[in-house]
């Protein structure tokens, strides 16, 4: 119950779509979504192919309570091989798509093969196609998804799309759905093109029934609704400040990475804060911030929407900019902005525009940027290789060029498009590439929040702040305060949070969530919904069965425990300034400890016993 | 006291809450396609906008019906579509000048907004009060309030 039951398969290469029941044994090990679809992924895929071929296959799963009124319910993600990363991918996106999956009758899509030519795949329901995509094949997500609005006639239809960074080989391409909502990360993205799929286009009007105990449900459903009303994270900070609310605030603790994490604060953190968003601009009078808004069924909405000031150098002659859309979350601002060195909010916002536009991950794309001003202002790549670009610290006008570039795979665009650590070994210095087991690092210095040095060590999907918020307790205090520069107990805890995060993705819910509930506010919504024992411990269980799954792929993979590591900047050059000066980030005390908390060999390598209790 | 709904598109978050609660009162299922109310998204203008049927005094489509499936539920006020007499005839759905009154295609009847028979669930599913259930003479209160408040700034 609360699954529906059905898979569609698509086999590209065969242009055949079908219908296949639900393995439920699994569902009931891996609940849904990121559990359940990497559990789908390892049965089906060598992990040692090569993530571009055609026999990598890409999963859109949504998790058993996705199009329910649970509050954040909307989820869905995106499960593959990572052609950046060479790791299990698992990119999670709100917006309304996933809702929509499961309105169509489907628990997920599982796409294989390769199509001789561009398609798209058409679901109204049970009904499927693959249709030609030539027409729409170079164009970007937001051309394309006007085109199919207006093919189909049906301004209802929820699309899912690659842009041309994809089609151009960007390996940090992500799938955007609904024009602002991504599944960003990993080059899940880059994985669609190379299967020549460009969109998904879904209509569904079944509805979501299938509730177990239908009153039970609902009392829990506005019961949790009310533990986030009285959450002060998630019913005043998020809503009215958005994740940017951080930004201020991480600066104060010294954990903002600058100029490619060379400095741990950037001196123009507030004028790219959430505070800043809100303030009318000089220009035209109106504040950047136009309202917040709500993925599907969520009563947190910490979405912004955004606009530029018409007279702002990026847009003065493009007027299809001018109108609202996804603005800058942290994660966005601060890699755009802090760790390039630009404050200029107005362009960061124009960035942000494009990674929608055309699907990049606007993280990779700031830290490569990154890694590439310290590249030019090093002097081991010139104008010659940035095309004439004076790509120094600071520059909004490069950032906006290379931005440009890269979302079309032309000139330096392309370089930028290959990620940090490809672009710092071509140019001999792979020591700056700020990234673990090839992704780029998000938003919190490991060295001012030691237990997210531990946690992007040993993400299953390289370095990440999504698979072990530990910052929620080191900064924030929730659901209890530790100190940040310490490594004590931080194993513990981002083992915890590790396990937990994989429970709540894999239920189809919002990781933001858990800035105001606890598992005990969770585990009686997915109880009441699905077949199957769901309690706090069974859901923690599940989280560290689909913590190993994925591990286990990694390592089937040909990565070992000397990927779970840190750039040496941060593990021997001390911050400068904060309250963190002087220190560096102790991943040797952390990691032995976690390795035995996880029942994992001194090598990184799970135990027999471990695989075997967890029934991976 | 007869009572309306109250909706101040400006709180709208587009999260879809008043559709889910609508859909599952009236269905028994979870499905905005089945919802009588309808949230909006303008996004170029980053605007949300909740609509349904303001229950009309001289309700064209009660008016227009050729069998008098729609009457009014003199508790609430709501114009009701009875099932059992209506034909789909959807002459309904022309006269409406909102267009909240909707044919579906499943049980080849017309569907609208009944209030739920008083306690609507869209109002009580919505997280930033921007659908509420008020006083019918009073709809327009919170505007003027905020106006009002407006007014004493400049005394």
């Amino acid at each position: 119950m609360a699954w529906t039951g059905n898979v569609l398969r698509v086999n590209l290469t065969e242009r055949t779509c079908s219908k296949e029941p639900l393995n439920k044994d699994w569902a009931l090990s891996y609940l849904g979504q990121r559990g359940l679809a990497t559990k789908y992924l390892t049965e089906e895929i060598d992990p040692k192919i090569d993530a571009l071929s055609p026999d990598n296959k890409l999963i859109m799963a949504t998790g058993p309570l996705t199009g329910t009124p649970a509050s954040t319910a909307g989820r869905y993600s995106v499960i593959t091989k990572s052609p950046l990363t060479g790791t299990v991918a698992c990119s999670n996106s709100g917006g309304f798509i996933g809702m929509e999956f499961k309105n169509a009758g489907w628990d997920m899509i599982i796409f294989e093969g390769k199509a001789s030519s561009p398609v798209y795949l058409y679901l109204e329901n049970e009904q499927a196609q693959l249709l030609p995509a030539d027409e729409i094949w170079g164009q970007s997500v937001w051309q394309i998804d006007e085109w199919l609005h207006n093919r189909h006639q049906d301004p209802l239809l929820r699309i899912a799309a690659v842009g041309r960074s994809a089609e151009q080989g960007c390996l940090f391409s992500g799938i955007i759905n609904d024009l602002h909502r991504a599944a960003g990360r990993s080059g899940v993205g880059t994985v669609m093109a190379s299967k020549n799929l460009k969109a998904v286009a879904v209509r569904g009007t079944r509805g979501v029934g299938n509730i177990k105990d239908p009153v039970a449900f609902m009392q829990a459903v506005n019961a949790g609704k009310k533990v986030l009303v009285e959450g002060p994270v998630t019913s005043e900070g998020l809503p009215t400040y958005g994740t940017q609310v951080l930004m201020n605030v991480i600066n104060e603790v010294g954990a903002m990475p600058t100029r490619n994490f060379k400095d741990v604060q950037f001196e123009g953190a507030a004028k790219i804060s959430a505070e800043a968003m809100h303030e009318p601009r000089p220009t035209d009078g109106k504040p950047n911030l136009v309202t917040n808004a709500a993925c599907f069924g969520c009563t947190i909405a910490c979405g912004r929407i955004s606009t530029i000031a018409g007279s702002h150098f990026t847009i003065t002659n493009k007027p299809e900019y001018r109108g609202a859309s996804g603005g800058l979350e942290y994660e966005a601002a601060w890699a755009l902005g802090s760790d390039t060195g630009v404050d200029d909010l107005d362009a960061l916002t124009y960035v942000n525009f494009l990674c929608n536009e055309d699907g990049m991950d606007p993280i990779s794309l700031g830290s490569t940027i990154a890694a590439a001003m310290e590249l030019y202002e090093s002097g081991i790549i010139t104008k010659e290789q940035t095309g004439g670009i004076e790509l120094k610290f600071g520059s909004a006008e490069a950032l906006v060029k290379l931005t440009e570039l890269t979302a079309k795979g032309e000139g330096f665009g392309r370089e930028i498009g290959l990620g940090s650590k490809r672009l710092c070994e071509k140019y001999g210095r792979p020591e700056l590439s700020m990234t673990v087991k090839g992704q780029e690092f998000p938003a919190y210095d490991p060295r001012g929040i030691q237990g997210m040095g531990l946690a992007y060590a040993t993400s299953n999907r390289g370095a990440c702040h999504l698979r072990g918020y530990t910052v929620s307790s080191e900064i924030m205090g929730l659901p209890e305060k530790t100190d940040p520069l310490i490594t004590d107990g931080k194993a513990a805890l981002v083992k915890a949070f590790q396990d937990a995060t994989a429970a709540v993705d894999s239920a189809g819910l919002c990781v933001f969530s858990t800035f105001s509930w606890t598992m005990a506010d969770i585990a009686p919504q997915i109880a009441a919904a699905c077949d199957g024992d769901w309690t706090v411990d069974s859901l923690l269980e599940t989280g560290e069965r689909i913590w190993n799954l994925e591990r286990k792929f990694n390592l089937d993979a040909g990565l070992t425990g000397a990927d779970d590591n840190l750039p040496e900047r941060l593990l021997k050059e001390a911050a400068k300034t904060g309250p963190a000066k002087g220190k560096v980030n102790d991943l040797a005390k952390m990691l032995p400890e976690y390795y035995q908390l996880r029942g994992w060999t001194q090598e990184g390598i799970p135990k027999a016993e471990t695989l075997t209790r967890l029934s991976v | 006291m007869l009572k309306s709904l109250q909706i101040e598109p400006e709180k709208c978050t587009g999260c879809l809450q008043c559709e889910l609660a609508c859909s599952y009162h009236h269905e028994g299922v979870f499905n905005p396609s089945k919802s009588r109310i309808k949230v909006f998204t303008f996004h170029h203008e980053g605007r949300f906008a909740p609509y349904t049927c303001t229950q009309c005094a001289e309700a064209w489509c009660l008016h227009t019906c050729p069998v008098e499936a729609i009457t009014i539920n003199l508790t609430t006020g709501a114009k009701e579509v009875g099932t059992e007499q209506c034909v789909g005839c959807k002459v309904c759905t022309i006269a409406c000048p909102f267009g909240t009154i909707n044919y579906q295609v499943e049980t080849g009847k017309v569907a609208k907004c009944d209030l739920c028979g008083g306690d609507p669930e869209c109002a009580k599913a919505c997280p930033t009060s921007a659908i509420a259930y008020v006083d019918a003479e009073q709809t327009g209160y919170q505007r003027m309030r905020a106006h009002a408040a407006q007014s004493i700034q400049s005394l």
